[in-house]
């Protein structure tokens, strides 16, 4: 366990940790905005996969990141055009209609990557982004400031979130739309308006978590996101609904994982053992959950669709 | 689709058609694909007209093998009369308590019992990875290939075939059973009462006098119980008789944690009707296979057709109403109605909340 | 809301029926049509017959073999379950040969082949055949050319930590990545060769994970087996690691990294199993492809300069076909 503890060993953990935490992240601050207006996306894994084939793809036939960034954005637009209109205009059942987003995503993704790529060829995505001075700052540097650009701007997007939600009138009609959407029409907000664009903005932004995934990796595969859609969700709760908690949830999880990858990378951990500390980020959140017991914080309206008239 | 995929659509769904329903062996295979679809659909059926939402089957189904298993590694001997359904019992109550530990948090801590069951999905394949490469696996693996599975399980605990000559085996009757008897427990019992009441309104139910936070935890693990029985009868009626694993969940359960939930919705959330729509779902999946040898378009197709019907379905005007009013949607209309009302009438089919705001 | 259900079920009913006719009245075309006079093959793979690795290996090596009239394959099931129904299914159509290619399948492809003693089974990467008389096994002594692969990345690499990404230590898996750490370590003293067995044949990303961990350790030179490398590989290129492959050539999955591949021959003792069955002889050995008889084959990547460890790579490979040298496991 000595050579965990070295400075060096810690650094790349912390690092790996950061790294590891970006696609959660992004993911979850999308799902946020979602839920602070009502609405629940139980199918961002399923919108992840799509961004990531959709990433993955263009990347593989134009050899472009940034188109391919671009391309999972789109992807996860549309989708999130696709689900407005069946849980805001349909007003269907949000938990299950994001279930079967999550199926259909997961399924296409697979299909379309078999039908058009068959043998994974493994693509560049963006090289690590060394910030001038900052990154020669030692052990600190290496750890915060020799990281892909797309972890820079999924970081830098959790002030930027913060500040829609908790400072822009559309934050507050956000807000009030998630707590009391009749209110909130009765005042003159178009509660249709508001959730199809936190809609957008929450499956733009699981479509980018894809697409950022499959860049990191370099590759796509069927399930490549292997839940991680999911536990995104999950530390929006964690996180209280705001994005300091869910940056913090996502660090959390990071962290842990990185910790678990660096101990079997070692060899300190091996065989069925090694099974036992992958359960750990799981576990941890689950009690970390327990401890801090948050029944406080949920949108009211999280999950009802609007009838207005009613 | 399967046109745009450049297939003969006619050829591919014949195949998938002929796959799953072609012969008599074939609706065997289909009725043995459909099991754990069914199960896990009666356990949904059961949690979310609890308004509870169990997303936790993967797990449930693991955590259900993993007991049975152990307990016909440790009750081998037993006769077969009394084995099979010791292990089947097994998996109810590997996968109850599997159940009952997120409807535990939900009730006495407060946790949502999404990001509990999701959490709990990934304990659950580490714990099997970790038992299979380790405390359970078979001794002869440990010398020789060190392939992660458990010893050829006892004879005693095979389930029996049915007569025919198919692979049909008791687990697809047992599956069927479940779904009667959650029927009457959900519309027969007093117990079944409570969870549809706390699903309607849990605010209404608590000043009616209803253990709500009980209920729930009951919601949970009788569900988590259905989707620890399926995993029970994946490993005894498998073709190889032990518990093997590949380190993934899906490897073992072939997402029937999630296809379950499908499953259910489709049959509206009723245990009787989950039966057809198990059998339906459980053909296309088994179908797909034929369809992919034949036209060349791959199984996931059909995922993805799933996906589609859940929202076709799920859209539908009348199945959302349906759906709806177990739902939430009654929640805080429910607060203002219980201070007219006294307790029983509280409980009443909500269609006549819907307009009060 | 009983009437809603009813209309609802009889629908479907309706809608199945309408298919079903349509199924039947366009004629049934019985697959596996008969082929009484040519030799058929299945194969059943648990990844994608084009992966690249594993499941290309057996693919490949069936495809090259002569007196074979046709070849089935369901690939990607890596559910047991799936895979041993389809076993089934192949066995109850008459095929001449029906591989379970993945060593999960073992225990199915036991009970199975115990209720066709007609049929001839392989089972593989495996050297265990049940005792039953029409079960082959195939396996490949990958420990062989893992330590060739092992002396040369050590004698590459500048860093002296080299990573490996292994699935679960079982079977092949396991002979090559011992083979490689043993070769490896005998080349060069004080050598770091850092495993992580990711514990999956599947999980791509997790492997893409593992391949990031050995680089931020200070790996220069990877080396992995299995069907999910592919996430590996990308890393590698990534980070200009150099690559030793195994199973497949991999050279398609980073023409400028990946150095040297351990290819997997099959059909040379796939040939045999198939003549000996047009006999009669349905099996009931178990066969082991090597660097002696031809069944590994180390193809190196000529877009990338080996220098020196080619040379040494080369006499590993002399030493150990004539048996002067051992893998040492």
């Amino acid at each position: 366990m000595s050579e965990f503890f070295t400075v060096a060993s810690l650094v790349f953990v912390v690092g790996s940790g950061i790294r590891l935490a970006t696609p959660f992240l992004l993911a979850g601050l999308g799902e946020t905005i979602g839920q602070r207006s009502g609405v629940l996306n139980l199918g961002v894994d399923g919108v992840m996969l799509l961004g990531a084939f959709g990433a993955y793809w263009t990347i593989l036939e134009t050899r472009n990141p940034v188109a391919g960034i671009l391309v999972g954005i789109a992807v996860g637009l549309v989708m999130g055009l696709v689900y407005g209109v069946i849980t805001v205009s349909l007003r269907a059942e949000q938990g299950i209609s994001g279930i079967g987003i999550f199926l259909f995503g997961l399924g296409i993704s697979d299909l379309l990557f078999q039908k058009k790529v068959g043998t994974p060829i493994p693509i560049r995505g963006f090289g690590d982004l060394h910030i001038p001075l900052l990154a020669d700052i030692p052990k600190v540097g290496e750890m915060f400031f020799q990281h892909s650009v797309l972890v820079y701007i999924a970081f830098l997007l959790v002030p930027v979130v913060a500040f829609l939600l908790n400072r822009t009138t559309f934050g507050l009609n956000v807000r009030a739309v998630g707590e009391n959407p009749a209110a909130a029409d009765s005042l003159g907000v178009s509660v249709v308006r508001v959730r199809y664009t936190t809609v957008l903005l929450a499956n733009g932004l699981a479509g980018l978590a894809g697409a950022v995934l499959a860049a990191e990796l370099g590759i796509f595969q069927q399930n490549l996101t292997n839940g991680q859609g999911f536990i995104a969700i999950a530390l929006v709760y964690f996180g209280a609904w705001r994005p300091m908690g869910v940056m913090a949830g996502a660090l959390l999880f990071g962290m842990v994982s990185a910790t678990v990858l660096q101990w079997k990378t070692l060899g300190l951990v091996s065989g069925a053992a090694s099974s036992l500390t992958a359960m750990a980020p799981a576990v941890l959140t689950i009690l970390a959950l327990v401890v801090i017991s948050r029944t406080v914080g949920q949108p009211a309206a999280l999950t009802r669709p609007f009838d207005r008239g009613h | 689709m399967l046109l745009a995929l450049g297939a003969n659509p006619l050829e591919g769904y014949q195949a998938l058609l002929e796959g799953a329903f072609g012969d008599v062996d074939a609706l065997a295979d289909t009725a043995l694909k459909s099991m754990p679809l069914l199960l896990v659909g009666i356990g949904i059926c059961i949690a979310f007209r609890a308004s509870v939402i169990n997303i936790g089957g993967e797990g449930q189904m693991i955590a259900g093998a993993i007991v049975s298993t152990l307990v016909a590694l440790n009750c081998g001997e037993l006769p077969r009369l009394v084995l099979v359904p010791l292990v089947l019992a097994g998996g109810l109550a590997g996968g109850a308590i599997w159940g009952a530990i997120p409807g535990a948090l939900k009730a006495y801590s407060g946790v949502n019992e999404i990001l509990s069951t999701i959490m709990l999905n990934i304990v659950a394949v580490q714990l099997m990875n970790f038992l299979l490469r380790d405390l359970i696996m078979d001794p002869y693996e440990k010398e020789h290939g060190r392939l992660p599975q458990t010893q050829r399980l006892s004879e005693n605990s095979d389930l029996p075939l049915l007569p025919g000559g198919t692979r049909l085996h008791i687990g697809v009757l047992v599956a069927v059973g479940m779904a009667v008897l959650a029927y009457v427990l959900l519309w027969r019992t007093s117990l079944g009462y409570r969870l549809r009441a706390v699903g309607h309104s849990n605010a209404a139910s608590r000043y009616a006098g209803m253990p709500v936070k009980r209920t729930i935890v009951a919601a949970l693990t009788l569900s988590g119980a259905m989707c620890g029985l399926a995993g029970a009868i994946l490993v005894f009626g498998s073709e190889s008789h032990r518990f093997v694993t590949d380190g993934s969940s899906v490897g073992f359960t072939g997402s029937a944690g999630f296809n379950g939930i499908v499953t259910a919705l489709f049959g509206g959330l009723h245990p009787l009707w989950t039966i057809p729509s198990s059998f339906f779902f459980g053909g296309l999946q088994f179908g797909a296979n034929a369809m992919q040898r034949a036209v060349q378009v791959p199984a996931a197709l059909v995922v993805a057709l799933n996906g589609l019907v859940v929202i076709f379905v799920v859209s539908s005007d009348r199945l959302r109403r349906a759906v709806s009013e177990s739902w939430g949607q009654g929640r805080a209309i429910g607060r203002e109605r219980v201070a007219g009302r006294s307790g029983g009438t509280a409980l009443a089919e909500p269609q006549e909340m819907d307009c009060d705001l | 809301m009983q009437a809603r259900k009813y209309r609802k079920v009889v629908g479907l009913g309706a809608m199945l029926a309408v298919l079903g006719l349509l199924a039947g009245a366009c004629g049934s075309d019985a697959e596996g049509a008969s082929g009484d006079d040519g030799f058929r093959i299945a194969i059943v793979a648990p990844s994608a017959s084009n992966d690249l690795a594993f499941s290309q290996s057996i693919v490949d090596g069936v495809n090259a073999l002569t007196g074979v009239s046709a070849v089935d394959i369901t690939d990607g099931t890596f559910i047991v379950d799936d895979a041993a129904a389809a076993i089934r299914a192949y066995a109850e159509e008459g095929y001449d040969l029906v591989i379970g290619h993945g060593s999960q399948y073992g225990g199915s492809l036991q009970e199975i082949a115990a209720d066709f003693p007609d049929v001839a089974f392989a089972w593989g990467t495996s050297a265990d055949t049940f005792g039953l008389p029409n079960v082959s096994a195939y396996t490949a002594a990958s420990d062989q050319g893992g330590y060739v692969m092992g002396t040369m990345a050590a004698s590459m690499t500048s860093t002296g930590i080299i990573g490996v990404i292994g699935p679960i230590a079982v079977g092949d898996a396991k002979l090559y990545v011992d083979g490689f750490v043993n070769g490896a370590t005998a080349t060069v003293s004080g050598i770091t060769v850092n495993v992580n067995y990711i514990e999956s044949f599947s999980d791509v990303a997790l492997a893409a994970e593992a391949a990031q961990g050995h680089v931020a350790n200070g790996a220069d030179i990877l080396t992995g087996t299995a069907q999910m490398v592919v996430g590996a590989t990308g890393v590698a290129a990534e980070h200009g690691a150099k690559w030793f492959g195994t199973q497949s050539n991999q050279t398609a999955l980073g023409a400028d990294i990946v150095v040297a591949s351990q290819v997997y021959k099959w059909e040379v003792v796939l040939q045999d199993l198939v003549d000996g069955i047009k006999k009669g002889d349905l099996g009931g050995e178990s066969h082991t492809i090597t660097l002696e008889n031809g069944g590994l084959l180390i193809e190196f990547n000529d877009g990338v300069d080996a220098g020196h460890a080619k040379t040494i790579g080369e006499a590993a490979i002399k030493r150990i076909s004539a048996g002067l040298l051992g893998t040492g496991s």
